[in-house]
């Protein structure tokens, strides 16, 4: 061997300090590498990144505003989280979210009035609903013929969202209006901010099924099997697991999560059903949940921090920096920390002859 | 003999972290030998021959080849020096041919194969070493026996001078692995050194010329095979213990008829029939072994009796209560316990901890949880008690265990199995990989099921250990049952004719 040689690793454990250090290591580097796109634009990296904190969250009402925006990130960020715990790729939470907001708006627009608490919990149910069925059409598939879900739940994206675009802008479109939209929805099914600080309640609502997800996996025996069929299969039928139940279930439960996305956006933020309503968020919620390393507690973090990348977008465009800017940073931060996610189990070393040819068998 | 040795190792020692897998080793072989390495798992004879292919470089000690000192950097170089191996598992291209799998294992190979010339020369080793196999033939179509002879085949083609063959008669049956043998022995004649890896003490003595004994990473004998005895190369394999017979079970008459399996079909992964109408009973009380060579249909028959495989026909019926659809989970609820052959890969999950393992088959009853949620106190009294009850030895509840010892991973899977007392215990390969120590407990706690009144269904593909416990035997051949004998009234011999598929 040569005397520089570097050798990898693999780690067996890794403590609880590089679990949490590593990823912020690496966000900082993603921001290093924006960085450079931002000066090759001629204006001052740190003048942007200084901009964006002090928008988005050194006030209540930048808070709120990225608190808002995050909501249907950490709702679609919980789904995709929820899928991958039995390794199940569901990157259909977007059109989950379409579904979601398909059938809870044809029930507010479009359903009989009645007392609003109860109107408020059957939007809430038909929302959950709607994305329930679109992945449990993923769900039976993979269960039963082994279709791959990934490819299912792409493709049932398109669907959805084509749909909801036929929706709103046929039927569904508003007299008057120019913009695929619909009516607004009554008043008594707009979610309430939180009285006291003006924060959309949304948020409760996503706190609570990220705290009902994280008891759920580790205290349930539904959790437990859940974890045995994402490290083999194998065992976990010889445990007389009943493995397609589960795929069955995790998926419609990760697509009713999505679909909460719609209830949240539709009641809290839009009041109405729109064309292109999801807007990507699905799909960031795969980023998100890939950064949170499908913890669900985490997933409301991260979330937080892009919703505030995004809120703060408008702030920063009047420095002359181009919108797209903050797709560009979110893209930056991925790459890193999912390359940085290596180091979490690998770690290099510098062999000196002794050390050299030691295997662990 | 020369006096000057083909090759020699001296004072080979290799450390793994804090394990010394060899210790001063010495090894010398000259050609025209026959040399056996004895030893048990885990005593340093893989380590040492993987020094010897240049995969592993050892940290002290010189190895000369004719004499002259040279160092094995790599194992390109070890096959330019003419070492080459047969390892237990074949490194073959299923849908390739005999002859193009031998051709990409040359190593100054044309672009392209000269079809006609490389089945030439497959013909010529063939003969010359009464290795018949069809050149033509794709290899997935061989069975084991001919798929060995394609690997030794390759190595002749390479013109190989040591050929190291690593548990060569595992797969074989005795019949075969006589044959086998009788190769080996041309091989040698023709000036070329083989050097047999194997814990079989009868073989060994009864093939090789020389014999080199490793324990614990030392050379604890070196012996001309016409000076070995028994007694001798037992003392030197596992030391100071004595083999006596393994426990000694104790008379007992079998109780009533527990499991009844008629005509019973299954298929393998590829949907081939794997078990062929076997018909058998077993009793409560009662140690009955399967006995067969690797991959007669074991596999498929112990996991149609968990309910991990659907028969295709047949019937299996529980205390005369008919089963074949019942589920695993049913089947685990009826008493069944099953210890597959893949420990790590269905009998445990080597990322989770220990335990999350020791929950694994009692999930949903009262001690690990009520109402859909988990008892985390109760569970972690449950895993110390296997852990108190059988000396599981572990760096940590927390931990993988994939991080522990082969040994007491099975013998966590082992405590489970055996936890609530269960009516049939399925015992795959229960002691494969394991040293003796550890061997010997697992052993003891089969018996032990045996005499609480269970039935244990052992499968196996050594003999020593089926005529050491079963009462009765079975034999697999080709997926078929060739017989069922009372142990007592039958020996190696026949139980070896009938795993060949000589006996109906």
């Amino acid at each position: 061997m040569k005397p520089f040689s570097i050798r990898l690793e693999k780690r067996q454990t890794v403590s609880l300090r590089k679990q949490i250090l590593n990823p912020i290591l690496f966000v900082l580097l993603g921001l290093v590498l924006s960085s450079i796109f931002i000066a090759a634009i001629g204006i001052s990296p740190f003048a942007v990144y200084a901009k964006m904190v002090s928008y988005s969250f050194l006030n209540l009402r930048g808070i709120n505003g990225s608190i808002e925006a995050a909501l249907p990130l950490i709702l679609c960020g919980l789904s995709v989280a929820l899928a991958f715990q039995m390794n199940l790729n569901n990157i259909g939470a977007e059109g989950q979210y379409a579904m979601g907001a398909i059938f809870g708006g044809s029930f507010a627009l479009f359903g009989p009035s009645m007392a609003t608490p109860i109107q408020m919990i059957l939007m809430f149910l038909l929302c959950a609903m709607g994305g329930a069925v679109w992945a449990l059409i993923a769900g039976l598939l993979k269960a039963h013929w082994n279709v791959n879900e990934t490819i299912v739940t792409l493709m049932l994206n398109y669907i959805a969202l084509l749909f909801l675009d036929y929706l709103c802008y046929g039927p569904w479109m508003a007299p008057k209006q120019t913009t695929a939209i619909s009516a607004a929805i009554p008043k008594n099914l707009y979610l309430p901010d939180i009285a006291a600080t003006k924060t959309n309640s949304g948020i409760l609502i996503a706190l609570v099924i990220a705290i009902a997800l994280t008891l759920f996996l580790h205290y349930t025996t539904a959790g437990y099997q859940i974890h045995v069929i994402q490290r083999s299969v194998k065992t976990a039928e010889y445990a007389g697991i009943n493995v397609k139940r589960y795929i069955i279930l995790v998926l419609a439960l990760s697509g009713a999560i999505a679909g909460l996305a719609g209830f949240v956006q539709v009641t809290g933020v839009v009041h109405r059903v729109q064309a292109q309503l999801p807007g990507g968020s699905g799909y960031t919620g795969i980023v998100i949940a890939y950064l949170s390393r499908f913890h669900p507690l985490t997933v409301i973090l991260v979330s937080i921090l892009f919703g505030g990348l995004i809120n703060s977008c408008a702030a920063v465009q009047i420095m002359g920096v181009p919108s797209q800017i903050a797709t560009m940073i979110q893209g930056c931060i991925m790459i890193a920390v999912i390359a940085g996610e290596f180091f979490n189990h690998y770690q290099l070393t510098f062999p000196t002859k002794e050390r050299e040819w030691e295997v662990n068998e | 003999m020369e006096t000057v040795p083909l090759l020699e190792m001296k004072g080979i020692t290799k450390r793994f972290g804090k394990t010394l897998a060899n210790d001063h080793v010495n090894l010398r072989l000259y050609s025209g030998e026959i040399h056996a390495l004895l030893g048990e798992n885990g005593a340093g004879k893989s380590t040492l021959m993987n020094i010897l292919l240049g995969i592993y470089k050892p940290n002290s000690g010189e190895i000369l080849h004719r004499g002259e000192k040279i160092t094995i950097k790599n194992p390109k170089y070890a096959a330019e020096l003419g070492i080459g191996m047969v390892h237990q598992h074949f490194e073959l291209i299923p849908p390739l041919s005999v002859a193009e799998n031998i051709f990409l294992s040359m190593p100054h190979r044309r672009f392209l194969l000269n079809q006609q010339e490389m089945e030439q020369t497959i013909r010529a080793f063939s003969e010359k070493f009464a290795l018949p196999v069809d050149p033509a033939a794709k290899i997935w179509q061989l069975s084991v026996g001919e798929q060995q002879r394609v690997e030794i085949i390759k190595l002749l083609c390479r013109d190989c001078e040591i050929l190291v063959l690593d548990e060569p008669s595992a797969v074989l049956t005795p019949q075969e692995a006589k044959e086998m043998f009788k190769t080996l022995r041309t091989m040698a004649d023709d000036g070329k050194a083989v050097v047999v890896i194997s814990h079989k003490m009868n073989e060994v003595m009864e093939h090789a010329n020389r014999i080199t004994v490793l324990k614990n990473g030392r050379v604890e004998d070196e012996l001309l095979a016409q000076d070995a005895t028994i007694e001798r190369l037992t003392k030197a394999v596992v030391g100071a213990r004595t083999m006596d017979e393994v426990t000694a079970k104790p008379q007992k008459e079998p109780g009533k008829r527990l499991l009844e399996a008629k005509e019973l079909t299954v298929q393998n992964d590829k949907g081939l029939i794997a078990l062929d109408k076997a018909s058998f009973e077993l009793h409560a009380g009662e140690l009955f072994a399967i006995a067969g060579v690797a991959g007669s249909g074991q596999r498929e028959l112990a996991e149609s009796l968990a309910g991990l495989r659907p028969s295709v026909s047949g019937q299996i019926a529980l205390e005369g209560k008919d089963i074949t659809k019942t589920t695993a989970k049913e089947r685990i609820g009826l008493g069944i316990s099953f210890i597959p052959e893949d420990r790590l890969k269905m009998g445990l999950i080597p990322g989770m901890n220990l335990k999350q393992n020791a929950m694994l088959k009692k999930f949903r009853g009262p001690t690990c949880s009520k109402g859909g949620i988990l008892k985390k106190k109760s569970i972690a009294a449950m895993a110390q008690a296997y852990v108190d009850e059988h000396a599981i030895r572990h760096g940590g509840m927390e931990l993988p265990v994939s991080l522990m010892s082969g040994g007491n991973q099975q013998k966590l899977l082992v405590a489970r199995e055996m936890d609530g007392d269960p009516t049939l215990v399925i015992a795959a390969y229960p002691i494969r990989g394991l040293d003796i120590g550890a061997a010997e407990a697992i052993h003891e706690i089969l018996l032990q099921q045996r005499e609480r009144g269970a039935c244990v269904l052992l499968i196996s593909e050594e003999l020593d250990e089926i005529f050491a416990l079963s009462d009765r035997v079975a034999v697999l051949c080709d997926g078929k049952l060739m017989g069922i004998r009372k142990t007592a009234d039958t020996d190696y011999e026949e139980i070896g004719r009938m795993m060949s598929g000589e006996l109906a």
